[in-house]
């Protein structure tokens, strides 16, 4: 399956803006893309493991983190899985 | 530095106008160049979904996003940058800015909306290599007087 790398971490991937991975769940895949690349790691989870809160994961058109699922959805060879970090600000403090 | 074409320029401080007393946001697609900066070709609308303080705080959505990225995927562009409005208030990053920025290496458009009025247009560039050690860099804006692109597009909002 295909995983579309954001700009910020095409540093990471040789410049690469699409990769290919196997992997039977959005995990594994995940897994694999990070062995393979090891230093996006530490830009994709924190110290826990966990995906960190600014990093949205789509698999497909969907938010992993409203799949029943989740990290642990099912995949296919088809699917596609995007990285995109968050986006917001705004002028002052509350 | 920064570098955009004068009509880009004035249209995404137009946005800002469009939609004072709120915050506006969008998109810079275009080509990061190794040694000069970031390269702006196009830019999106996008819609701010902070509805709740659109006044004061923008965020837009990852699935409009993961679209915009897909339409430069299909140009050979790039997302290299972000921009959006302050209204009455300076065009300089706030805490809030900064700990919402996660797109190492991208440009961070900020343009001042006095009464409406857009006033002053500001370039920082987030520099790092992780959540640790980003900051945000001043960076100078190269306006092309001559070249008008005609490529700002309506994003959903």
């Amino acid at each position: 399956m295909k995983i579309h790398i954001p700009t910020p971490l095409r540093t990471y991937t040789g410049g690469l803006e699409t990769v290919s991975v196997s992997g039977a769940t959005v995990h594994g895949a995940l897994v694999q893309l990070t062995t393979t690349y090891p230093e996006l790691k530490a830009n994709l989870f924190n110290a826990d493991g966990k995906l960190r809160s600014f990093v949205n994961v789509y698999l497909n058109e969907d938010d992993i983190r409203y799949l029943p699922e989740k990290e642990a959805a099912p995949t296919q060879d088809s699917d596609e899985l995007t990285i995109i970090p968050s986006i917001a600000g705004g002028c002052c403090c509350l | 530095m920064l570098r955009l074409d004068y009509d880009l320029y004035q249209a995404l401080r137009a946005h800002g106008e469009e939609t004072y007393p709120n915050e506006c946001c969008g998109v810079l697609l275009g080509k990061h160049q190794p040694g000069i900066g970031n390269h702006v070709q196009q830019i999106v609308r996008a819609g701010n979904t902070r509805t709740d303080s659109a006044h004061n705080r923008y965020h837009i959505a990852p699935v409009e996003l993961i679209r915009i990225q897909r339409q430069a995927r299909s140009q050979s562009l790039d997302i290299v940058g972000f921009y959006h409005s302050h209204p009455d208030h300076p065009a300089q990053w706030s805490q809030t800015d900064f700990a919402e920025a996660h797109w190492l290496g991208c440009s961070y458009v900020i343009t001042s909306v006095e009464h409406g009025k857009a006033v002053l247009t500001n370039s920082f560039q987030l520099l790092g290599t992780s959540e640790e050690d980003k900051r945000f860099h001043d960076e100078s804006i190269e306006i092309n007087l001559a070249a008008t692109t005609a490529q700002t597009q309506e994003g959903k909002a």
